[in-house]
């Protein structure tokens, strides 16, 4: 499905078709990418970008984005997405420096953005504590003043490669006696500054994403305080609205649901009564994708026309992420016995693992997945941020 | 791909909309539903003089050229008012079928008297044994000088008893399931040897097995192409269904949200349980799918894409079942209200069921997208 595009936009839309074929590192076209890459891997594709000065389509020209409209901005995600890239920390490209060309002042914005850019800078996130998950606004983490320092005390956690991270933008409670929304401050912290530890976390697919970032009185000079204090959770806010629209992921279903009918192809023979059954089931995760993708381009359309979507348009976490979980649960069950299997982490090639290549991510995929419906404001959360702001409940 | 009106698709929907919310209320259809015959003469006369019987069909044969979004602009407002006058099988179906196959005569002939409302007509396709299939057809046509006679039984037939022309498929040559060798042809309801057993159906509409005995039949077309254009007939069919689905479906979802705001238990209002909350944001972003869905569908209607009939079987596979889940659900949240023929609720849950029978169920039209995915 397409939108319409006028002659230009067409034009562009293939020179990015063309340049990812002619650019995209072959080194980084691993099984799976998120966990296979090191540090420096994973930022080839990012380092190509930032050359052509496509790196950061969302940022206002000034800064370094490309100053595409609406339209060029869905063509290059959907041109990315579908060509399988690995797209550039998001943490980094589309949270923290959003949040830093905003609320950010001078000496900020000149010190960060380029470095972001860069790829010379990787950020992590430093918003969910053992006590705050869903609820934010509880966060525990201190910052306490001491002349021109913040000391911070606090424990974050699912950081996700906080182990690459050179900066982690974290909430920090600076009011303890105001309301919890309003005692929060948003705060830049040198990953290298003495109190910081990284713990990891291994999750049930056997991969290291996530961790424990424990601060112990860490000293953070004033001038990494991001806007006013106190008014952090307006800015945190924003940033969690800057990455709704692209959480539909139609280019990576789309992705994974052929390489499912080809699984299914080949091991599930076609007299068996599960062969149907397996083609009902891809048709109609099929369906879902398309109606989530002809949604996407309403959206799309009304937003070139200056209409924006609003929380509406968190029913594209939840929908995108429901539909991923539902295709890697049934690979998982179209690789049948092979499913028992699963890869050690780190990853490598010299390790014997049984059964076809297109199956080998199928048990840890499956597994991971299962994150999406709760990172990011759980699926419950984003339902709730409807009933209340679009349904008026 | 968001559908920006023209000017004249806005001008239909807009008096679409004013004439219905004047005149088309729920306690209008319910005497209409409930008159002898089931449908109003008189709303049909004010539908032909709105051009709302022309709005799709093309100029040449004497509409006003609005093709698919016209069908669903229209089809999307009736849905919205559950309205039962045949537009569906007179406009959409029928005249579809004439402009496909029909000769200059023949268009020249039949399509004036659809548009000017005078003429009311229906598809006989359905028979006892044919479930969804086009080509189950034991119907027979024979030669007969310059015209056919037709032996055979129709069954489940929607519109015929306010019809005056039938559509019915029939066997000119092969065996009962083969492909080949099924015709169409123009029946007059009130001919000799065709006769009519009456009978309400769910959604409040009338309906008839016909038998066919001896019957004259005027051939649509040419001979032994009959499937191939009902299947044609049968992806416009879906679009105009699923705009209807989707009409109903903002409807529910509107009556069912405003009802949780005010009807109490517990000493609090029944929406400010989370569990319904949760269940109503899934009926909207269900109803939000099935609108992006069906505008998708139209768009391709109107260009003719070449994988038109997978798509329409796809949309006509998730819109029903996204129909099906929402009105389950708003008889659900409404309690036993739900239950009563009072409310507004019920009849849009029995319209959707109908539609999703007609022309193929869900769970038809899901294999049908799946196995011509796997053909091509």
């Amino acid at each position: 499905m397409e939108l319409n595009l006028s002659r230009e936009d067409a034009a562009f839309r293939d020179e990015v078709r063309t340049f990812i074929a002619e650019n995209y590192p072959q080194e980084m076209r691993v099984p799976n990418p998120e966990t296979d890459l090191t540090k420096e891997q994973s930022l080839l594709w990012h380092r190509i970008l930032h050359k052509k000065g496509w790196l950061a389509p969302l940022w206002p020209k000034e800064y370094g984005g490309p100053g595409w409209s609406v339209t060029r901005r869905f063509i290059f995600e959907q041109e990315t997405s579908r060509a399988g890239t690995l797209p550039p920390l998001a943490f980094s490209v589309t949270m923290v420096g959003p949040v830093i060309y905003t609320f950010g002042n001078e000496a900020q914005k000149k010190k960060f953005l380029p470095r972001i850019l860069s790829g010379e800078d990787w950020w992590c996130q430093g918003y969910s504590e053992p006590g705050s998950g869903s609820d934010l606004a509880t966060v525990r983490t201190k910052a306490v003043r001491d002349g021109d320092h913040y000391i911070v005390n606090g424990h974050k956690t699912w950081t996700t490669l906080a182990q690459h991270a050179d900066w982690i933008f974290c909430l920090v409670r600076t009011d303890p006696t105001a309301k919890p929304q309003s005692g929060i401050s948003f705060l830049l912290i040198d990953m290298k500054s003495p109190g910081v530890t990284v713990r990891p976390i291994i999750t049930i697919d056997g991969s290291h994403e996530v961790n424990d970032v424990f601060l112990e009185d860490v000293r953070v000079p004033v001038e990494n305080l991001v806007g006013e204090e106190n008014k952090g959770w307006t800015y945190a806010k924003f940033l969690l609205g800057n990455e709704r629209t692209s959480m539909a992921g139609i280019g990576r279903s789309t992705r994974y649901i052929s390489r499912l009918k080809k699984i299914v192809k080949a091991e599930i023979p076609a007299d068996d009564p599960a062969h149907l059954e397996f083609l009902r089931d891809i048709a109609r995760i099929e369906l879902d994708v398309l109606a989530l993708e002809a949604t996407e381009l309403r959206v799309v359309a009304q937003m070139a026309r200056g209409i924006d979507p609003g929380p509406a348009a968190s029913l594209f976490k939840i929908r995108g992420t429901e539909i991923f979980q539902n295709i890697t649960e049934l690979t998982h069950r179209a690789i049948g016995n092979y499913g028992l299997a699963i890869r050690e982490h780190p990853v490598s090639a010299n390790r014997f693992m049984p059964g076809p290549d297109y199956g080998h991510t199928a048990s840890e995929k499956y597994l991971n997945a299962r994150k999406l419906s709760i990172y990011g404001g759980s699926n419950e959360i984003q339902r709730n941020i409807i009933a209340k702001a679009v349904l008026g409940l | 791909m968001d559908i920006q009106f023209t000017e004249e698709q806005e001008l239909l929907r807009s008096s679409v909309q004013r004439l219905l919310r004047d005149q088309y209320d729920f306690e209008a259809r319910r005497k209409i539903v409930a008159s002898e015959e089931g449908f109003s003469r008189k709303q049909w006369a004010v539908f032909a003089e709105l051009g709302l019987l022309a709005a799709p069909l093309s100029e040449g044969a004497g509409g006003l050229g609005g093709g698919p979004l016209s069908t669903m602009i229209v089809m999307h407002e009736f849905g919205r008012h559950l309205v039962v006058e045949p537009f569906f099988e007179t406009v959409v179906v029928a005249a579809g079928l004439i402009e496909q196959m029909g000769s200059p005569e023949q268009q020249q002939s039949f399509i004036p008297s659809i548009v000017d409302g005078s003429k009311i007509w229906t598809l006989a396709w359905t028979e006892k044994a044919s479930r969804f299939d086009f080509a189950n057809v034991t119907t027979r046509a024979r030669r007969e000088g310059s015209d056919y006679v037709l032996t055979g039984a129709k069954t489940m037939v929607v519109a015929a008893p306010w019809a005056d022309y039938l559509i019915v498929s029939a066997r000119t040559s092969g065996d009962d399931r083969d492909r080949g060798g099924v015709s169409l042809f123009v029946v007059d309801r009130r001919a000799t040897g065709v006769d009519l057993q009456s009978f309400k159906t769910i959604d409040g509409r009338r309906a008839a097995e016909v038998s066919l005995r001896d019957a004259r039949g005027q051939l649509l077309g040419v001979e032994g192409k009959g499937v191939a254009a009902l299947e044609a007939c049968r992806d416009r069919a879906i679009g105009a269904l699923c705009a209807e689905t989707v009409g109903a479906i903002g409807e529910l979802n509107a009556a069912t949200l405003d009802y949780s705001k005010t009807r109490k238990q517990f000493g609090t209002t029944i929406g400010s349980f989370q569990v319904l909350q949760h269940r109503m944001v899934d009926m909207f972003i269900a109803h939000q799918e099935a609108l992006s869905l069906m505008q998708h569908l139209s768009l391709s209607l109107s260009a003719g894409d070449s994988a038109l009939s997978r798509l329409a079987s796809g949309a006509k596979s998730k819109i029903g079942d996204a129909g099906k889940f929402v009105a389950d659900q708003a008889v659900q949240l409404h309690g036993g209200m739900g239950m009563t023929d009072e409310l507004n609720v019920g009849h849009y849950f029995k319209r959707i069921s109908s539609i999703n029978i007609q022309f193929g169920d869900p769970a038809f039209h899901v294999l049908r997208y799946a196995q011509l995915d796997a053909a091509a």
